[in-house]
């Protein structure tokens, strides 16, 4: 009966609790091993380590493209790992709530950063 | 029917994480992976504004380029930059050690401590060969 799983305490299994954010936190992570691979090639394989070297990668739109990709699969990844940490140790909900909005507010704005910073002239 | 021997040993029952896990638990090298991986992470957290900085840095100009550079030569910095070198290729490694797992590969008693320990020993030379390049050791 559907009605069974609606109470005063929800049922808190069996509804994939959790599952989204186990798997976008390997999901993330794959994708940052791919970028890293990129980088590690690209460089590598420039010759180039100058101060040339290192922006003429940045300078190629897929790169740039690439690279923001893997910062916001960065960002959000660390969003995952830093709400674990605080549902861990933080057990105040008024003060994990507050961690919360503060490290979501400060990834976003990572973000933003991220992206001024790849798409500057 | 033998009798039942008894062995007294530390019993750890709703473990509590402040007076427990961290003071009596005894750290066996995977647990301590996962310790790590979770510390690593945080610290990389924590570094961001920095690591978005230098970044930020070493792509506007020439100038700020050149900037990053007097900076890093300051071994505070020196040692800052080592920090975020540690903490990216130990969370990177054990991170793909989790994944592999996740797999189901690796998970018996031996395979995870042997895995765990060769995860300390490689990300701990990598580590030690940054410092060296970083410190002008070659």
């Amino acid at each position: 009966m559907a009605n069974d799983k609606i109470g005063p305490k929800r049922l808190v299994v069996g509804a994939h609790y959790g599952l989204r954010e186990w798997l976008a936190q390997r999901v993330t992570a794959l994708v940052m091993i791919a970028y890293t691979v990129i980088v590690l090639i690209s460089f590598l394989t420039g010759s180039n380590f100058s101060y040339e070297g290192w922006t003429g990668l940045f300078a190629q739109e897929w790169f740039k493209i690439a690279t923001l990709v893997a910062f916001l699969a960065l960002f959000y990844h660390a969003w995952l790992g830093m709400r674990e940490v605080y549902l861990d140790w933080v057990p105040a909900t008024g003060l994990r709530f507050g961690m919360y909005v503060l490290t979501i507010v400060w990834l976003v704005g990572c973000a933003v950063w991220t992206a001024r910073i790849l798409w500057r002239a | 029917m033998s009798e039942r021997i008894k062995v007294s040993r530390p019993e750890f029952r709703n473990v509590s994480k402040t007076k427990d896990l961290l003071w009596k638990y005894k750290w066996k090298p995977a647990a301590l992976v996962s310790l790590v991986h979770r510390g690593s992470g945080m610290v990389l957290f924590l570094l961001s504004p920095l690591i978005l900085y230098f970044f930020d840095q070493s792509l506007t100009s020439e100038a700020s380029f050149r900037h990053l550079q007097d900076l890093l030569s300051n071994w505070f910095v020196k040692l800052i930059f080592l920090v975020i070198c540690w903490g990216y290729l130990q969370h990177f490694c054990s991170g793909i050690r989790h994944l592999v797992m996740d797999l189901h590969i690796g998970l018996d008693k031996e395979s995870a401590r042997g895995s765990a320990i060769r995860l300390f020993v490689v990300t701990g030379v990598l580590t030690v060969l940054i410092a060296l390049k970083l410190f002008g050791a070659f």
